[in-house]
């Protein structure tokens, strides 16, 4: 359960995507340890109707996230945080980005409407990014490029097949994000 | 899908059955950076036996998770069921007090460092053989 009692780094990378799309699955397939669960407050605009005065009130909800655990040398330790897309956690996001080398993005090929908003939080947040599309054996197999196209992205922003329920496909999606970021970094 | 629907962890909202003023004593809460998320922790060596010392029943909760080793923020707000902000106050307190060990984050440097990328991307590799 404790860490190695050497570790002096550790770092973080952000899981995100649109509800449904397999974050936990994803960070269960690739955490050395079972999942765990924070629970964040965050702030929100509450819209009632009973709001006599017309001035927007503001409510504090809790919110859960999953993460998991990858110890990677005696003294690394990376953490890997299911963060939601939606523009309502951006309170998280701000929080979360910090100090984050970067994002994998996961899509699901048939609601790819979906992911703009968390594409959206991703850029706003200036995180790098790699993206990777839901595929399951059996399932209709979209062509990456179409992909691409479809959510608009950079010629060099990574785009790959995942099967989030695999480790080591999993593992595969993780790698090619920070191979992306070194490749960044000249 | 084979493994069933997603639980999808963003819907859930909950809120506490103890008024969380309560269990941090009216403490205000420490900013965020102060314990992120991967900040460590892990409770400091006492000389000799603590006298007097009366903890409240949370904090002595994340005490005890925390008695035999470093665990990042976010595990200790996993394991004990807290919300997140409860163990930040827990732990300002605790470190106040001097009974636990905080390892912070380097904090963010204008460029990611490359050194740093790449040891994640050796550890990465060497884990899962790729």
């Amino acid at each position: 359960m404790y860490l190695d009692p050497d570790v002096s780094h550790a770092v973080k990378i952000l899981i995100v995507g649109h509800f449904g799309v397999g974050k936990t699955t994803c960070i269960g397939s690739l955490s050395e340890i079972e999942p765990l669960r924070t629970e964040e407050e965050i702030t929100e605009a509450s819209v009632g109707f009973d709001d006599l005065s017309g001035v927007p009130d503001k409510k504090t909800t809790t919110v859960a996230m999953d993460f998991g655990r990858l110890t990677l040398s005696d003294s690394l330790v990376l953490y890997l945080f299911g963060t939601p897309g939606q523009e309502r956690f951006k309170e998280m996001w701000e929080e979360l980005s910090r100090g984050a080398l970067g994002a994998l993005v996961l899509v699901d090929p048939e609601r790819l409407h979906e992911s703009f908003p968390v594409l959206d939080l991703v850029e706003r947040f200036g995180l790098t990014y790699a993206i990777a599309v839901n595929h399951f054996e059996g399932t209709t197999d979209y062509p990456l490029d179409e992909v691409r196209e479809a959510l608009n992205l950079t010629a060099e922003t990574p785009v790959v097949k995942c099967d989030v329920r695999d480790e080591s496909s999993s593992a595969q999606a993780l790698i090619t994000l920070v191979k992306h970021l070194m490749s960044l970094l000249g | 899908m084979p493994d069933g629907p997603e639980q999808d962890p963003e819907l859930e909202l909950t809120s506490p059955l103890v008024p969380l003023f309560v269990i941090t004593n009216g403490r205000a809460l420490p900013p965020d950076h102060e314990y992120e998320h991967t900040t460590l922790v892990t409770a400091a060596a006492q000389d000799g036996p603590v006298v007097g010392r009366t903890l409240s029943p949370e904090a002595d909760q994340v005490m005890d998770l925390v008695a035999n080793g470093f665990l990042s923020v976010a595990e200790v707000a996993g394991h004990t069921h807290l919300p997140l902000g409860v163990v930040r106050i827990l732990l300002a307190q605790l470190e106040e007090d001097g009974l636990i060990l905080v390892r912070r984050p380097i904090p963010r440097a204008e460029r990611v460092d490359r050194e740093l990328v790449s040891a994640v991307l050796e550890g990465l590799k060497n884990r899962f053989g790729a």
